[in-house]
Formats: C-alpha cells, structure tokens, sequence
C-alpha cells in the first residue's frame, strides 16, 4: 500500500512543474528521439555511417567516454570531504554529486554500447571474460561495480529520507570507503586502457593516468557548481555557497596539477624530439599540412589557463560571474583536451604513418547529443524525484506521521 | 534507407531490427546464441560449419565449403619478405583480396604496401611512408617499397587486449579471429602497431562471381558486418597436408615472398633467418612477429 | 652424323666419370636440385631446337653485329661476352660451362650459378626465386630464366596495381572486375570518376 502511495505520489512530482520544466524535459526528449533515428540508422548500415574508419577506429563515441569517466570519478571530490572530515556545507550535496555519478556511468555504458559493432553479441563479455588480461574487461567491471556502489549509496541515503530518519553511519562507511578508491580506479583503468599501447606512443606514456585524474577533478567538480546553482535556482533545495566556493579552490588545485603535469609530458615531447613527437605536433602545429586539431588543441590550453588564474585568486572564484565563466572553461577545455584531443592523436599519425583528418559525422554528433541529452533528462529526473524526499515532501510515511515527526523537533 | 523502409524500422523501435522476427529462420536464433568455436565440440562445429554452408548457399545461390581443419602438428608458420627485391606492384595485395573474399565495398585490404625515398628515414614510425602512390610504372626511381600485413606476433597486443577472447594464437602461431564472437569494440585495432587489424564498417559487399568457394571458419569465410578481420596466413591454404603456399606468396612476380615452417631446420624460412640479414617491424615493442623482412642483396 | 656421335660418347663418360668428381667440384650443380620440379624455359616460337637451322651452318666464332636474331639486344655484362660464351658453338642446342661442360636448357640454372654464385645457393635453398605449390610436399621452382631475360636479366618496370581507397572514399568503389595476371585471377576495383 505505502509503496503505491509513494509511487502516486512521485508519479504528480514529476509531472508537476513550471512550463520551463516541461520544456526542457521537451527539448531533450526531441533530441534523444532524433538520436534514436541516427542510431537505429547506424545499426541498419553499420559504422560506415560513422566518420571512424580503420586508420582512426575510435572517434566521437569513445572520446565522450573517456570524458564521461571522469566526471563520474569526480564524485570522490565531494565524498572525500564530506565523510571523511565531516566539511558539513559539502555533505549536504554529496547525495546530487553521487547522482552526477551514477548518471555520468550510465552515459558511458551507453557511449561503449553506441560504438560496438556487434552490440547484442555483447554477451559474449560474461561468457568469455578475458580477464585478466583486457584492460577493457577491467573497464567494463569496474565502471559497473561504480555504477552499483553509487546507485547504492543513493537509494540508501533517499529510502533513510523517505523513511524520515537520518541514514546510518555503519552502512555509509563501507559504501564511502570502497567508492573513494573505486572512483580513483575507474579512471585509473580507464587511462591504462590507453596507457598499455605501446602501439601509440601518444597514449603510452606514464603520465596519462595521473593526468586523467587530474583533469577528471577539475571537469566533474565544475559541472557540479554549474548544476547545483541551476538546481537551487529551479527548486528549492538549499545549496550554501560556501560549500561551492569550497569545490571552486578544489578545482583551482586540480587545475594546476593538469596543466603541470600537461606541461611534462609536453616538455618531454618537444625537447627530445623523438619520433614520437609527430602526434603532439599534429595537435600543436599541424603535420604535414594537417592542422584540424591545432584550434582545438590551443583553445582547450587556453581556456585551462584562464580557468587556473581565476579559480586560483580568492577574489575571483568567490564571484559568481567569474566563477561561473571558470567552470564553462574548465568544462570546454577539459571536453577537449580529454576527448577529442586525447582519443585522436593517439591515431594520428597511424601505425603506418598516415594521416587521417577525422571529425565526427553526423550520425555520430546526433547519437552523442542524444546520450547527453538522456544524462541531462535522467539526471532532471533524479533531482525532481530527490529534492522532494529530502526535503520530506515526498516520504513512505503518511501524512500524520509526518506532521507528528514536525512537530516533535 | 528508403522512407518506408526507414519509418517502418522507426516504428519497430531498435528492438525490431535487432531482434529476428517470430517468423524468420531458426537459424537466426541458432546464429545468435553460437558458441566461442574453442569452446565447440566436434559435432558442434561440424553444426556450425553445416549451418553456415546453408546460409552461403542462400545468400552467394553456390556451394561455399566452410572447413575448420585444425592446425597441424609441429608447425609453426613464419614468413619472410625480400626489401632487395619487391617491386612495389600491389599483386600480393589483389591477390590476397580475391583468395580471402575481402570485401570489395566498403574496401578492405590485408596487405598494405609502403613507398619510401631511398635514403629517408623509414622503419620505426613509418611516418614518411607513401601509400596511394600510383606512378604509371615501379619500382620509381630512388624509391623502395615494404608490403606490411598481419606479422603474426608469438605475443599478439591484439590477441592480449580483446575483451572477449574472440581473437586467439593457433598452435601453429597463426592469429585468428571467430567472427561470431566479435563484439566489434576495436580494441585489437588500437593495440596492433602494424595497421593489420581491419573492421567491416558497413556490410560487406563481394560479387557473386567473384567468391572464393573454398574457405575455412578462422579465415576466408564470407565476414560479418560489425566484426574484425584481418590476415591468416591464408588458413584455408596452409593448413593443409602437404599445404599450398598463401596467396600473395604465390603471386608475386619477384619471388620476394617466402613462407615455411619455422620448425623446420630446412625450411626456406629457416635458412633465409640464419643467413640473411633480417629485421623484424618495430622490434621495440617486444611483439615478436613471425615476420622476417631481410635484404638478400 | 660424326658429331653427334661423339657427343653420345662425350655425355656417356662424363656421366660415368662424374661421380668420381663430385667431391673435387666446387658447386655441385644438378645433384643437389631434383627433390624441386622445375619449370620449363620460355623459348621463343619455332626457334628451338636451334639445331634445327644451326646443324647445318658452320659456326661463326667471330664476335659481331648478328643478321638474325636481332630482337635479341644482349644487356647482360655485354662488354665482357657474347652468344658463344653461353651457347655452345658445336651443340646449339646445348649451354655451355666455363669449363667447357655442356648443359641443357632445362638446367640452364648451373650456367648462371657460375658467376651468381651466391644467387644460385640462395636459390637452391628457396630464398631466392619463385616457387609455387606447397610450402611441405612438392614445389615448382621458377627457372632463373623464367623471371629474368638471360640477354637482358633485369626486371621490366611494371604499371602498378590501383592504390587503395583513402579512408573517407572506402565506400566509393564503383565495381571490381577480374583481371587475370600470371594464370591468376585477381579482383580489381574501380574507383568513382576515374577513367579505365
């Protein structure tokens, strides 16, 4: 009966709300439908409809992933504080982090799902695991295991809300203490994935993963500032501005270790110019007459750098205009450099010198924005069926038990 | 896609193309829940191989012999490539797509065959590697050529990466990969320093009349779309007792291809190693290809 | 009639005696070739046996400008040598050693192994020439005269084969036709917009 009432109850939430609310949810709705169209046409023709071709074999799809891995690690950023130093104006929102969590791995699985060529023969993975030895099967175990530790956490800490109770500390313990180093590992494993090439000498250098880190810390946390401001703006859930301004310094650190790092393996490339500087150039200032990437490369640096400067003075980030333009950047720059600017050099030039100007094509734009609109309705969807429970709106208990529980604190 | 064909699969929703129709063939289901072939029994592979027969049949109108022969014992396949000698001519690479039944569209080939500048840097990245060039006769002055297809690593990056163990080395060294079992994630294409790893982008696409009839389950069957492929060794060749030579072997006009069993202390692969001057691409990777490229002059 | 009868004779006792040879002889020559079936020569048309005109010529030692066979341009160490180094001036139909052995076209391969020494090892272990057949039961080995002019040994240029389709034009393939090269039929393809 309460689970019915609940489910009445959850079902007029979400579909009552202001007409901006509608119309979002419209908008993403239509591009996820034309995604569906491209996709369903990608699975009729194959990836021929794709702009991957063998020189380049992974393109658009696999580069939002890679993205995406980091922004779901990033969660650790808010848990880490949060638990374990009890920083109270951060744990509030550790439950609206997790869920960034939880939909970032969903848009993965999906991105992984997108790209495969034979997606139903995917089974095959549980039949015939090559573990071990495939860092993808490690990729493919880890992301899901974060998929459920964080679902975990989340429904645990709503169901104590909708319970009206607090969640219990000997539960969340072990949820905290395995998720913080499962976070570090998704993208651990997700760079060795790369990483382990010796094929690619763009990929194979032992930075990647320290530096997947890093900038998974500087783009998960920068989103989060960005939809905790439009979540408090839209409802009425209370996100304290300290604990923002907090995440912001967070960011500013992260930022500075990237680009440190960034600048290594830069160095390291151009001063010895070896052979294996042709992807960095490619990136940098073209190869042989190919410079596609070069804008891309050198707005990402940029908008990394400014991002730095203004996260890094107190006066700045502490201001919403400037903060808010910091985060945009460190998205943007972060989108670039770890997706398209880290997936294609490691193909260009290819293992046999050539050189393929890859850009995604249209299928794979649509397919794309479709899985990001899905995350950003999913995550709507989170919001609208999480604010409420928190704020005991929405709740197993009945009415009177409810106004008793108000009136006795 | 027409317009009707397209809102109808619209219609259907992606489970309607994915998924076979009530009505469709029981060989569908068969195809989808196949085995991985090292895990089949003799009589499961026996099915398989009668199954896909079958449905050759239906999709070529001939008789397509799918065998799935075993390797044989004490034998380890190498292959030795004369630079001295090739003259860049793209034979091996026609020959080969026509004995493995590449497809023709969307183009896929084996062999890919390099044009440097003598006295250029070449090996190692290959990065001033030519390969559309297309002079009106070769060898071009002041130029060499290097054919380079699958070197059959004895410690395959590709065979290590993929995530379903839907690639493998033979016992008699050759890499192979079941079709089937692909889930086209490409992971094998990125590890693989030698561009030998090809994937079916779109369906492919062979003439009719143009179709090797005479095939093996690991090597030059007719592909699926979404799968990896690449070189066997021509399989369905030498795998037999006594064996024919791989195609682009016998094809060259040059002679500067060499094939044999590298167990064999008289095989020509075996005397060409021990005493000639050879190399193998990109030795620093410690892959250890089966590959010999030497210079006989 | 005379001639050939001592050539009869000539051949009996040098196959007699030749095993007494063998181990004098630097390069063994046929002993170590039979396990291979070789090919056959290439002759031009109506032109061999050449003792078919040449038995009843007497032989011109003279070096010179040749009236006839003149299609043959002689590129091949030319300064050095000419016809009756190679053709034995008596025995047409036969070649002749260095040493002033006589052998016959089919095993031509010890003619040249006399200055392509290292060659001709090669080729006898399979690491130089072409072989076809099966790479563990028999064999047919090209003759050194199959792939090479023995006038004018060095290869012809030939026209390349079409270049493959660049990434972004893989599906741009019009057709494929089967050509046939060297009793092999290959699969061609035609690209979009580009005449035959």
């Amino acid at each position: 009966m309460t689970i019915l009432r609940f489910s009445k109850d959850l079902f007029k939430h979400i579909t009552t709300g202001k007409r901006a609310y509608f119309i979002w949810l419209g908008v993403l709705a239509v591009v996820m439908l034309n995604a569906l169209i491209s996709y369903i046409n990608q699975l009729t023709h194959g990836l021929i409809v794709t702009n991957m071709r063998d020189q380049v074999s992974w393109g658009f799809y696999i580069a939002n992933f890679t993205f995406l891995v980091g922004v779901a690690a990033a969660a650790v950023i808010l848990v880490i504080p949060s638990y374990v130093y009890h920083f109270k104006p951060i744990k509030e929102i550790v439950l609206f982090g997790e869920m960034v969590a939880v939909t970032a791995v969903l848009m993965c699985l999906l991105f992984v799902v997108v790209d495969l060529g034979k997606p139903l023969a995917s089974w095959h993975l549980f039949v015939t695991p090559n573990f071990p030895s495939s860092i993808l099967m490690w990729d493919v175990i880890v992301l899901n295991g974060y998929l459920i530790l964080n679902s975990l956490a989340v429904i645990y800490v709503l169901y104590c809300a909708a319970n009206g109770r607090e969640y219990k500390m000997y539960i969340m313990w072990p949820l905290v203490l395995i998720s913080i180093p499962w976070a570090f590992s998704i993208h651990t494993v997700t760079a060795f994935l790369y990483n382990g090439l010796s094929s690619r000498p763009f990929w194979n250098a032992s930075i990647i993963a320290p530096r997947f880190i890093a900038s998974a810390m500087c783009s998960g946390p920068a989103l989060m500032i960005l939809v905790f401001q439009i979540a408090r703006k839209v409802s009425d859930i209370e996100v304290n501005d300290k604990a923002i301004f907090k995440i912001a310094e967070l960011i500013a650190y992260a930022m500075g270790v990237n680009l440190f790092l960034y600048g290594a393996e830069i160095f390291k490339e151009f001063y010895s110019m070896s052979i294996h500087v042709a992807p960095l150039e490619y990136m940098f200032h073209g190869l042989k007459g190919h410079t596609l990437l070069v804008p891309f490369t050198w707005t990402a640096l940029v908008f990394n750098l400014i991002a730095f400067v203004v996260l890094l003075s107190p006066g700045l980030r502490n201001r919403f205009l400037y903060l808010n333009i910091a985060c945009v950047l460190v998205f943007i720059g972060v989108y670039i450099e770890k997706g398209m600017g880290f997936v294609i050099p490691g193909f260009v030039p290819d293992t046999l010198g050539e050189i393929y100007d890859y850009l995604p094509s249209y299928t794979e734009i649509s397919v794309s924005a479709g899985i990001w609109a899905f995350g950003a309705f999913f995550y709507t969807l989170l919001l609208k069926t999480a604010i409420p429970i928190y704020k005991g709106e929405l709740s197993f208990l009945s009415h009177n038990m409810r106004r008793n529980l108000k009136e006795s604190h | 896609m027409n317009r009707r064909g397209f809102l109808k699969s619209a219609a259907l929703g992606v489970g309607g193309i994915l998924l076979p129709a009530k009505d469709s063939d029981a060989s569908v289901w068969e195809a989808f829940f196949q085995k991985h072939f090292r895990e089949m029994n003799d009589k499961e592979k026996k099915d398989v191989v009668a199954r896909l027969e079958i449905e050759y049949m239906q999709k070529y109108k001939k008789r397509i012999t799918v065998k799935s022969t075993p390797a044989l014992p004490n034998v380890l396949y190498g292959y030795g490539l004369d630079l001295s000698r090739c003259i860049g001519c793209r034979r091996c690479v026609y020959a080969c797509v026509t004995e493995n039944n590449q497809s023709r569209k969307p183009q896929i080939h084996y062999i890919t065959v390099l044009q440097f500048k003598q006295g250029e840097k070449w090996v190692s990245d290959l990065e001033e590697a030519k390969k559309y060039y297309n002079a009106e006769e070769v060898p071009e002055a002041g130029h060499f050529y290097m054919p380079v297809q699958c070197q059959q690593c004895e410690r395959p990056p590709c065979v290590k990466v993929c995530p379903t163990q839907a690639t493998w080395k033979e016992p008699d060294g050759i890499v192979v990969v079941d079709y089937n079992w692909c889930i086209g994630c490409r992971y094998c294409m990125a590890a693989c320093p030698y561009g030998a790893r090809k994937f079916n982008w779109g369906e492919p696409e062979i003439p009719l009349d143009e179709i090797n009839t005479e095939t093996h389950y690991l090597g030059n069957r007719p592909r699926l779309r979404g799968a990896v492929e690449k070189c066997t060794f021509c399989v369905q060749r030498v795998r037999e007792n006594p064996g024919r030579y791989p195609a682009c072997v016998e094809i060259c006009p040059v002679g500067a291809r060499k094939f044999g069993n590298l167990l064999d202390p008289n095989s020509e692969i075996r005397t060409l190693i021990e005493t000639k001057r050879v190399f193998r691409l990109k030795e620093e990777l410690n892959t250890q290809p089966k590959f010999y490229y030497f210079f006989s002059l | 009639m005379n001639n050939k009868l001592i050539y009869c004779l000539m051949f009996c006792l040098t196959a007699f005696f030749l095993p007494l040879y063998a181990e004098a002889l630097d390069n063994s020559t046929t002993d170590d070739i039979p396990k291979y079936v070789t090919t056959k020569p290439e002759f031009t048309e109506g032109l061999f046996p050449c003792s078919s005109c040449h038995a009843s010529m007497e032989p011109n030692r003279q070096r010179r400008e040749l009236g006839f066979h003149t299609e043959i341009q002689l590129n091949h160490a030319q300064k050095q040598r000419w016809c009756l180094d190679c053709h034995d001036s008596s025995n047409r139909d036969m070649l002749k050693l260095a040493n002033g052995d006589l052998v016959s076209f089919e095993t031509s391969y010890n003619l040249c192994g006399q200055c392509h020494g290292n060659v001709f090892r090669d080729w006898k272990t399979g690491i130089h020439g072409k072989r076809v057949g099966y790479w563990n039961g028999d064999k047919t080995y090209y003759l050194c005269v199959n792939c090479h002019s023995p006038h004018s040994p060095r290869f012809k240029a030939v026209k390349p084969m079409p270049e493959p389709a660049k990434p972004q034009d893989v599906n741009k393939v019009q057709s494929t036709s089967l050509v046939e090269v060297g009793g092999t039929k290959l699969s061609i393809p035609q690209y979009k917009g580009r005449i035959k």
